[in-house]
Parts: structure tokens; sequence; C-alpha cells
């Protein structure tokens, strides 16, 4: 369980978050909405202590995560993580099969040998196949969400974290990223935390939503409450993504 | 009232104590990782052979012309006042341990490898890779930083007495064609005049320009901002920086070894 407690993150006078606090259940799939630029990444970024907050809690099975510099503890609770970034993040240096071992050699202890048969098998997972050789150059933005959707669940986190999952992305890829980040939550039961402008793919696929604006969570609920409701951000949101009468 | 020029000057000497201070606690996070968890031997390997295989050529063709212009200018010069070139291996040797090797590879070396690793860096920077790392159980440090000041502090030192050595060449081949000094009087002017401590003077001061170029190619890498527009700016800058620093740095360490007897 993920429990944020009173997070505030600055850049410099700019407050992008203030005094957020909500719980993240086991097993649900909670997404962020909101305009781009309003904090989402940051956010979540805050979540794993990519970034640092001001001040606040943020206990990742009941560790505080916000206030720590100690390196191994902030490594150790990133174990259970696992990333996947906006632009996918692959490293350009290293061929696909490598890029998904790389979390293998880092986080755990499973060996060399059975690297081979886990990357066939979460590229599988993420409709890829023959794909091990390539470099990232060589792949497509839709392949390189995917390999870095496999790379980020090569691991078997405890919990996932979508920054912007289907951006960038064509209409039949996006609907392919969506069932795989359900299935995630469905199959290997992994807690997950999207981030997205995509009001859409949010209500469909979350158990709970929340709207950030103005460095705040506005609204906070479940798919069909949050249609209903009534505050002025929240509407306003919904009528540009033209989802208010749907 | 805040004068304009004062104002710049403060604002200026806060960011570069800002810098200094910055690039000192990545140093300290280096120097930490160095001794702890496991060690990047491959990454450090492929680093230097990378490094050490970029500059090469620049370093090969540097040095050998500059010990051949040394060896026609100084034997040019002793010819006008004495009617004969005297000392041209003694000048073109001093000269090429000393000085001339190594600052001339260490600024090859930052044109080249320090700005390949800037951008490398850089870019894994603005595309979140250095984040990404973290993500996957690695620090950064340990996996990007103390590999490359590793291959340059081997690779530098290297590829300086690689330079000396080119340079003297260099040097013989003006001598013996140009000049028309034997090759074994160009030697013997060597063996005669030069001491282990004025090759060794040159070679220490390497390791001080090689830990200075990794902290600035690396510091530069780890700040960048804004895509691939801020790549090529810190690229340039770290590039310029080195160079200056390099320059700057030989002054002072080249006092100290004096002052030690070096």
């Amino acid at each position: 369980m993920i429990e944020i407690r009173k997070l505030n993150k600055a850049f410099g006078e700019k407050v992008i978050l203030r005094d957020i606090s909500v719980d993240i259940k086991e097993g649900e799939l909670f997404s962020v909405i909101g305009p781009s630029g309003i904090g989402k990444s940051t956010f979540i970024k805050c979540l794993i202590r990519l970034l640092k907050p001001e001040s606040g809690q943020i206990l990742v099975d009941g560790q505080d995560i916000a206030s720590t510099n100690n390196e191994f503890t902030l490594a150790k609770v990133r174990r259970s993580f696992g990333y996947l970034f906006q632009e996918g993040a692959l490293f350009d240096s290293l061929t696909v099969m490598e890029n998904i071992a790389f979390g293998l050699k880092y986080l755990t202890d499973i060996p060399k040998s059975e690297y081979p048969r886990i990357v066939k098998e979460k590229l599988a997972l993420v409709g890829l196949k023959d794909v091990e050789q390539l470099k990232p150059s060589e792949l497509s933005v839709g392949m390189k969400k995917r390999v870095s959707l496999a790379r980020s669940v090569a691991a078997e986190p405890k919990y996932m974290l979508y920054d912007e999952p289907t951006t960038g992305l064509d209409p039949v890829t996006t609907g392919m990223v969506k069932d795989l980040i359900t299935d995630m939550r469905d199959k290997l039961n992994i807690t997950s935390v999207v981030v997205t402008h995509d009001l859409k793919l949010a209500l469909e696929i979350s158990t709970r939503v929340a709207m950030l604006f103005g460095g705040e969570f506005v609204e906070v609920g479940e798919p069909a409450k949050f249609r209903r409701s009534e505050n002025k951000a929240v509407k306003e949101f919904m009528e540009i993504s033209d989802l208010s009468r749907k | 009232m805040k004068h304009p020029l004062t104002e710049y000057i403060g604002r200026e000497f806060m960011s570069l104590t800002e810098m200094l201070g910055a690039a000192t606690l990545m140093f300290k996070s280096v120097i930490f990782w160095l001794f702890r968890s496991r060690f990047e031997w491959r990454e450090t390997i492929k680093q230097s052979v990378t490094l050490g295989v970029d500059s090469l050529t620049v370093t090969a063709l540097t040095s050998f012309f500059t010990g051949m212009v040394l060896s026609l200018q100084t034997g040019q010069s002793s010819k006008n006042l004495f009617n004969e070139p005297l000392y041209v291996g003694t000048m073109v040797a001093f000269s090429m341990l000393k000085e001339l090797g190594p600052v001339l590879t260490s600024v090859v070396v930052a044109g080249r490898a320090g700005a390949v690793v800037t951008a490398e860096i850089g870019t894994m920077k603005v595309t979140e890779q250095i984040d990404a790392l973290y993500t996957l159980g690695t620090n950064p440090t340990r996996y990007l930083l103390v590999p490359r000041y590793i291959a340059f502090m081997i690779t530098l030192p290297l590829l300086t007495v690689f330079a000396d050595f080119l340079g003297i060449m260099g040097g013989c081949l003006v001598a013996v064609v140009k000049l028309g000094v034997p090759a074994s009087v160009y030697m013997g002017d060597i063996y005669t005049y030069l001491e282990i401590t004025d090759f060794m003077h040159g070679f220490l001061k390497t390791f001080f320009f090689a830990f200075m170029i990794a902290t600035v190619s690396c510091y530069k890498g780890l700040n960048t901002k804004g895509g691939a527009e801020g790549v090529g700016k810190a690229t340039t800058e770290a590039v310029v920086a080195s160079m200056v620093l390099v320059m700057v740095l030989d002054y002072f360490i080249s006092a100290m070894l004096v002052a030690v007897g070096i």
C-alpha cells in the first residue's frame, strides 16, 4: 500500500504539489488526470523518489521514502516498483534483450542463463517476438513503449507506475497498451498508478480517478462518481475531452 | 540601489560556487560508489577502449606534427645563432615530455572523448534514461560515472606516453631529413640531458587533467536540460571549460611539481 500524506513539491517559487494526501490500496488501478504541465509526472516521480518532495510523507508498505537520503533504503524500496516512462527511456546503446535483462541483473538473483527465456516471455506478454537483437533506434514508437513495459515488469514488481502510457501512440497500439495495463493488474495483481491526460483511458481502466489541478487533487473517486462531479475544473476537463455526456 | 554590473558579477559568482559545490558532491558520490557494491568491469573496459580509440588518431597526428615543427623551429633558430642545429633532440623531448605531450593530449581528449561523454550522458538525461537506471536498481553514478572516471584516468596517461613518443619521433624525422642531424646525435642528446623526472613531471600532470576532464564532462552531462539543443549546449560548454581548465591547471600543477622537485 502506498500512503501519501501532505505531499508538497515546488520548483523554486513555483508550487507544483500542495498538501496532497491519498492512499493507494493493494491491487488498485489509480489514475491521475489533468492537463499537460500540471504536475502529474512530478507526482509520479515523487512516488519513487526520482524527485524529492519539499515536505510530507510517502509510505510504501510502511517505509517513508519522502525525506530519506539513504541510497540503499531508496534502492530497496524502488525494487518493488516498475516504471513505464513517457518516451520509453530504453537504453540506446543496448539491444532489446539487454534492456529487458538489465532489471533482472540488478533487481533479482535470477541466474544469467534464465534471462533469454524470461525476456522472450515478457516480450510475448506485450505482443512482440523476434526483436531481441534489435536496438531501440530500430523500433517504432509503439514497439519502444511495449519493450519498455516488458522491461518494467520483467522483475515482477509489486507496483507499476505509468507516465502517459498512451501519448504518441496510434489508436490500435493505444488499445493494446490499455489492455496490457489492465492485464498487469488482473493477471499479475500489480497495484498501478497511471498519470495521463487521456480522460477516456483513465475512466475506462481505473478503479479510482483523481484530478490534479492547481497543485491539489480537486476530485478523487470511482469513475462513475467522477463523471458526476460538480467540480468546475473536472467539468471543464470533461467538456474539453468531450466525455460529459458519454 | 543595485548596480547592474555588481548584480551580474554576484549572480555569476553564485552560479560558479553552486556549480563547484555540485561538482564536488558528484565527485564525493563517485568515491562512495567506487568502493561499494559490485564494480562495473565490462563497462569500465568498454569505456577505456572507446575513449582511447576515439582520441588515438587525433593524438597521433597532433603530437607527430608538433614534434616536427618543434624540431624545425629549434634547429633553425640554433642554426641562425650558432651556424649548426644544436640540442634539437633535447629541446623537442624536453618540450614534449614536460608540457606539450600532456597538454596537447588533454586538449584532444577533452575535445574528442570529453564531448562524447557529455553528449552521451546528456542525451540519457533528457530522455529519462538516467531516471530509468534508478528504477532498474542501479545508481547512475556507479553505472555511468565511475567507469568513465577510471577510463579517463587510464587512457589519458597512456595516450600521453604515446604522444610523447610520436612527438619525439616526428622531431627526429625533421632533424634527420631537413636539418641533417644524425639520428644517433638526436637520440644521444635526449639520453644525455634528460632525466626520468622530466618524464614524470608531464606524466603525473595527466592524472590531474584526466580527473578534471572527467568531472567537467560528467557534470555537464548530468546537468543537461532542454532536449537536443540542451545536449549541444552542454557539450560545447564542457569542451570549452575543460580546455581552459587544462591550461589554467597546467600552470598550478607545474608550479607544485617544481616546488617538490619533480
